[in-house]
């Protein structure tokens, strides 16, 4: 199953705040941990993660520190700020709202198909 | 991890069992290097990305050549990548406009040339034809509609506006044309000298809607228009300062020869090309904004430490004078003036700093102008205040007050938001958006010099 594009671009914010709401972590590692998440399905391209970290380092979100790699190579960490953590809040109460409003259109669509409205008996 | 798939450190250059791996990292390197939105730490950072890809991939069973090709597409095309990088780091590349989405071909480099030629020639004709056709007092007091249409028109042109945004930049300048000239001044009235100097502030903002294609709502598309706006300074003083050269070098020839040409100059040659060069300035910024984008916050870096002792001896010349009550509105005006420096100073070297760069000395150095600055001018405007009080308020007090109390009220937030950010409370972020916001403020400011002041006072 392939997840739409403005889904995943909707959803990568909290997703990448989340992550590093448990603890420190880098780029590739951030990507790894929303495949295990998604249990593969959700498919970025790798090189649009950093553009998004960049701007929620911007926006004061997350911080950046250059560290080393085990093999010595130059890595980026990102570590979520106190401002990054409100923000995860305030996402997550929306999504809430989103997947409750979700959850109902679900359950009435799935009874619709159940029992077919009474308009549709005259039809047939 | 599979055994024997450590990665050799970065830069590795010698023959190794990887050697065409390295290689081709390198080749991506370079590549994704000549992007000039993408930064060298930018590259660094997904380098790293890339090789534990690859490491990955191959820890599944691919060879170095699969690997690196899997790991190359799932990290995007170029295109892509660059096109996001540019959006989040336009100060690299604030000509993402005109650089990423449409590669602008031979063709469209000639079409472009052949219309803001024909704008150059348009603009310097029209003023010519309102010089003769009118009186002066009336050319001045409409120079920024018979200018900065045709300005306004490239822009539009240049971003292909949409309908609706036309009509938003069509609707002001008559609107403003038609309320300047139906007013009943008399060309010595001071809310018409006030109105003249209002009116091109109050056009410029349209300018600026033209620039952003109709996106005023963005921040950074707003600082794009600052960067413009300086730039096109800096480009139009060139362009003056050479074009003053060769008249003067002309003049000089053909009054060796016999003929003067002192008589046609201010009634042609300056009518016809000083509106020109402004459409010429502003192509120009738009074609090779790469090249001079660092003109204006260098020139901001020199004069911030030299602005700052002149305010400090200001503050002390002005806090000792003792009989300030005495001084008229000139010490408003050239309070705003200094103010007005500031601001510029402040603006400019916000709009080229690395937002993400943590704080510097000359940050440092910044708030402290800024401070001085609000210190002068609370002195100059206590004592205005009162002379105010004593003799009521005239159209020119009450716009250079107005001007004043604004500038106030941007530069101590901006101290505030500078301050916050030194200490490392708010990110620089929440700086440049304040300073954008708080633009279009000016705007309706001198709208209201323009458009209010006149009935209000009852044109005098």
């Amino acid at each position: 199953m392939r997840i739409d594009k403005d889904l995943v671009a909707a959803s990568a914010t909290p997703l990448v705040l989340g992550i590093l709401a448990d603890g420190e972590s880098y780029g590739y590692a951030i990507l790894k941990r929303v495949d295990e998440l998604s249990g593969g399905r959700m498919q970025w391209t790798d090189g649009m993660l950093y553009p998004l970290l960049h701007r929620l380092e911007r926006l004061g979100l997350v911080e950046a520190s250059w560290g080393t790699s085990d093999v010595g190579r130059r890595r980026k960490h990102y570590a979520i700020t106190s401002a990054g953590r409100e923000a995860l809040v305030e996402r997550q109460a929306q999504w809430d709202v989103v997947a409750h409003a979700l959850r109902q259109v679900w359950r009435s669509a799935q009874d619709g198909l159940q029992s077919p409205p009474r308009v549709a008996e005259g039809w047939a | 991890m599979a055994p024997g798939t450590t990665a050799p450190a970065a830069g590795a250059a010698s023959p190794g069992p990887h050697a065409a791996l390295e290689a081709q990292i390198d080749q991506w390197r370079g590549y994704v290097r000549r992007r000039e939105a993408i930064s060298a730490a930018d590259v660094d950072e997904m380098e790293d990305h890339l090789r534990e890809r690859v490491e990955d991939l191959r820890a599944t069973g691919l060879d170095d050549d699969e690997a690196f090709l899997v790991a190359v597409k799932r990290m995007g095309t170029l295109d892509d990548l660059s096109r996001e990088f540019a959006q989040e780091h336009s100060e690299r590349l604030w000509k993402q406009l005109v650089l990423v989405g449409e590669q602008p071909g031979r063709a469209r480099s000639w079409r472009e040339l052949a219309v803001v030629l024909a704008l150059a020639v348009a603009v310097g004709v029209t003023v010519k034809v309102a010089t003769v056709l009118l009186p002066w007092e009336t050319v001045a007091l409409n120079v920024g509609l018979l200018v900065l249409p045709f300005l306004t028109a490239y822009l539009a042109w240049k971003r292909q506006v949409t309908a609706r945004v036309v009509g938003a930049l069509v609707v002001p300048f008559v609107a403003l044309g038609l309320v300047l000239n139906l007013y009943p001044f008399q060309p010595t009235d001071s809310t018409f000298v006030l109105a003249a100097l209002a009116a091109p502030v109050t056009l410029w903002s349209v300018v600026g809607l033209a620039y952003v294609g109709g996106r005023w709502r963005s921040d950074a598309r707003r600082m794009d228009f600052v960067r413009f706006t300086g730039e096109l300074a800096v480009y139009y003083t060139l362009i003056a300062l050479g074009g003053g050269v060769l008249l003067g070098l002309t003049i000089g020839i053909f009054s060796l020869a016999g003929v003067d040409l002192e008589p046609y100059l201010d009634s042609w040659i300056l009518t016809l090309c000083v509106p020109a060069a402004l459409i010429v300035a502003a192509w120009l910024v738009e074609a090779k904004q790469n090249v001079v984008e660092n003109i204006a916050p260098v020139l901001t870096r020199v004069f911030t430490p030299l602005t700052l002792v002149m305010l400090l001896a200001a503050f002390v010349v002005l806090a000792t004078a003792g009989n300030l009550a005495a001084v008229d509105r000139e010490l408003l005006i050239l309070m705003d003036a200094i103010l007005v420096l500031v601001l510029c100073l402040l603006l400019y070297s916000v709009s080229a700093r690395d937002p993400l760069a943590p704080p510097s000395f000359f940050d440092g150095l910044q708030v402290v102008l800024v401070v001085a600055a609000v210190a002068v001018d609370a002195v100059a405007l206590t004592a205005m205040l009162t002379r105010i009080a004593e003799f009521g308020v005239s159209p020119n007090k009450a716009a250079a007050l107005g001007l004043n109390l604004l500038l106030l009220v941007h530069l101590v937030w901006s101290a505030v938001l500078a301050t916050a950010f030194l200490r490392g409370r708010r990110p620089f972020a929440d700086l440049v958006a304040w300073q954008t916001r708080f633009l279009p403020v000016y705007a309706a400011w001198a709208a209201i010099v323009a458009v209010v002041f006149p009935p209000v006072f009852g044109f005098v």
